[in-house]
């Protein structure tokens, strides 16, 4: 069984020092610490099982990067009708679609599971999760876990590679370091976006279309430039879920656009800042969740 | 505080209630946009104590209260009012700490992983406990072979019969050795064979590893062979708390006595105080009190009637209760 510990990696050796259960390590810390690698074992040992079944497992994550490439497919067919969307070029939409897909797959695969929470809520199995002795966040979020998502991030990864190659970016330190910077954090707003929505179903258990609409709705809005959007719709992905912060800021900086609302240039690097935010603020919605919880009557 | 270390010396009170109320605001649609909003008293004031080791059966009617006490004493539900302390811990402030020291069977529902094979949940318990490897593997083995697991570990959970999900379920909430096992009604749809084989199982965690064990079940049978002891609740209110045999006579309970005549006759006169309660063609129910003897009631009858068949039925707990529920109203 040590492929498990490997897998929960830092996290599984700095927690795992006290060989008696009940031991645990200080609070807060040690709660993030206890949750990453309860993430660990449990995506562990469902990348074990699917293994199992491995050619299912590469029919699904074909099919899972062949669904995302016709999404794509769309946007080249609509490149054949005009030449500028919103006054972007094809490659410049490229590259927003990369970066939106590679940030929202990676927050997918991550706490993608986390949808289903309305439907434990409702049947009461969160119980269950309860009675564990690790973060009902880490067991919800590792639940599932599927590797297949990441047919969404390859693909996510392949149009960012076309839009890079089509572009004639004129590359700083500055444009280089934001890239890596602008995915994690896009990741990290998304991962956020999805906690809130999940936490969000505590309250209204049937809300998974409202969940979905800032999730899937906010990526595919990700992927055509601020240009083609109301100024109201804009101002609201940037001030009220801030999705502007995964691709169209740091993008505009990285391409030399004008920036939408005429923001200032130095909010291109504001990306991280805004993720940690946002997942403090997530993981706040989501402890007020878990208290309001009150389980069923059978 | 004194709780803390004063239950973990292994002292009197290893749970301990002291008032304890759950109220749930229930909302109801009664038309359209109108609601009616309605608090249910689920607990209503809940005073005990377990001591470390005991073995209790914790009975009442549906609805009485008994899932939602269980789900407070885990941590699940956070109480409304009132104070709760699980080897000193408050559970719902410290769900996670207190989840190593207790394990919880819920019939009603698996905490296994439903779309994995048994021994995959099993081997995520080892590391989400941090339970010792020799330990872990003693437990395991020890739980297979008493709850004949082996053949099972390689199924899916999903694909396990209820009987056989279980025992599933009972082995891997003492994998880490808990100091208490909530079951709350464990022995749900089992068969005979089955029940038999959890309850042996039960009575030695209990013996040997002083697992203090907290019961519920709808099965007065469970209680007979577990528990020296037995609390009744009802609305949420402790109804009796002692022995089993106790109970009986709180509630002056009554057994039937069933007898098969010959032929459809008029209800036959019994000596009090047993009275006949159904007729239905030639056979006929006699009430009597479970304190007295079966074999005069049948000798009296037998001497006047032409008795074909018969046989006694126990007083069953939940008519044990609704009786003493009923006397505690009209008092
Ligand atoms: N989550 C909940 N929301 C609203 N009401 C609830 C909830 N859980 C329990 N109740 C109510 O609280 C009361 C007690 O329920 P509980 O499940 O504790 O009963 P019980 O003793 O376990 O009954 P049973 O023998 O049927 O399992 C019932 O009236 C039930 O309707
Ligand atoms: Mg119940």
């Amino acid at each position: 069984m040590t492929e498990a510990a490997g897998t929960a990696g830092p996290a599984g050796s700095a927690g795992a020092a006290g060989v008696d259960g009940p031991g645990r390590p200080g609070p807060r810390r040690g709660r993030v610490l206890e949750g990453l690698r309860a993430y660990g074992l449990i995506a562990a040992m469902w990348i074990r099982s699917t293994m199992a079944y491995r050619t299912s497992f590469v029919l699904m994550t074909v099919a899972n990067f062949a669904m995302t490439v016709l999404d794509f497919v769309a946007i080249l067919l609509m490149f054949s009708q005009v030449d500028a969307l919103g006054g972007w070029s094809l490659a410049e939409v490229a590259f927003l679609y990369g970066v939106s897909g590679v940030s929202f797959g990676l927050a997918d695969l991550a706490v993608g599971s986390m949808e289903r929470l309305g439907r434990r809520v409702r049947d009461g199995t969160l119980d269950t999760l309860l009675v564990r002795p690790v973060p009902v966040l880490a067991q919800m979020a590792a639940d599932r876990f599927a590797l297949r998502r990441l047919g969404r991030v390859t693909q996510g990864v392949l149009v960012l590679v076309y839009a890079l190659v089509l572009l004639d970016v004129d590359w700083t330190v500055a444009k280089v370091l934001l890239m890596p910077v602008m995915l994690l954090s896009g990741a990290g707003i998304f991962c956020a976006v999805f906690v809130a929505a999940a936490a969000f179903q505590f309250v209204a258990q049937d809300a998974s279309e409202v969940a979905n609409a800032f999730t899937y709705g906010g990526t595919t809005m990700l992927q055509y430039p601020p240009t083609v959007f109301a100024q109201d719709l804009v101002r609201g992905a940037t001030f009220v879920v801030p999705l502007a912060f995964v691709n169209w800021l740091p993008a505009g900086y990285v391409l030399d656009r004008p920036f939408p609302l005429a923001l200032p240039e130095w909010v291109a690097f504001t990306p991280p800042l805004v993720a940690v935010a946002c997942c403090a603020l997530a993981g706040l919605a989501w402890r007020a969740g878990l208290r309001s919880y009150r389980s069923t009557g059978s | 505080m004194t709780d803390g270390d004063g239950a973990a010396a292994g002292g009197a009170a290893f749970i301990e209630l002291d008032g304890v109320e759950k109220v749930f605001d229930v909302r109801r649609k009664t038309g359209f946009l109108k609601r009616e909003r309605r608090e249910v008293r689920a607990v209503d004031g809940l005073s005990f104590t377990v001591a470390r080791g005991e073995m209790v059966g914790y009975i009442g009617p549906n609805g009485a209260g008994k899932s939602t006490t269980i789900k407070m004493l885990t941590g699940i539900l956070t109480p409304s009012g009132g104070r709760l302390r699980v080897a000193g811990i408050d559970p719902s402030r410290e769900r996670t700490r207190l989840a190593h020291r207790i394990g919880v069977v819920f019939g009603q529902r698996t905490t296994l992983w439903w779309d994995l094979p048994l021994i995959d949940s099993y081997r995520l318990m080892h590391r989400m406990y941090r339970i010792p490897d020799a330990r872990y593997r003693e437990n395991l083995d020890r739980c297979v072979e008493l709850l004949q697991l082996a053949e099972l570990l390689e199924v899916p959970v999903r694909q396990l019969s209820l009987g056989q999900r279980m025992r599933g379920d009972i082995a891997a909430a003492l994998l880490h050795d808990p100091d208490v096992l909530y079951l709350d009604e464990p022995t749900i749809g089992l068969d005979v064979v089955s029940k038999a084989k959890v309850r042996g199982f039960l009575r030695d965690v209990n013996a040997e590893r002083g697992t203090t064990v907290l019961l519920t079940t709808h099965d007065l049978q469970d209680i007979e062979q577990l528990c020296s002891r037995v609390m009744v609740i009802d609305h949420g209110r402790l109804m009796y708390d002692g022995p089993l045999a106790g109970l009986h006579e709180v509630g002056e309970s009554e057994r039937t006595l069933v007898v098969d005549l010959e032929r459809e006759l008029p209800p036959v006169e019994a000596p009090a105080p047993a009275r006949v309660v159904r007729v239905e063609g030639p056979r006929q129910w006699l009430a009597f009190p479970a304190s007295a003897s079966a074999a005069g009631l049948v000798a009296a009858i037998a001497a006047r009637y032409p008795l074909v068949d018969l046989s006694v039925r126990e007083p069953d707990i939940e008519a044990v209760i609704a009786k003493m529920y009923a006397e505690r109203a009209s008092a």
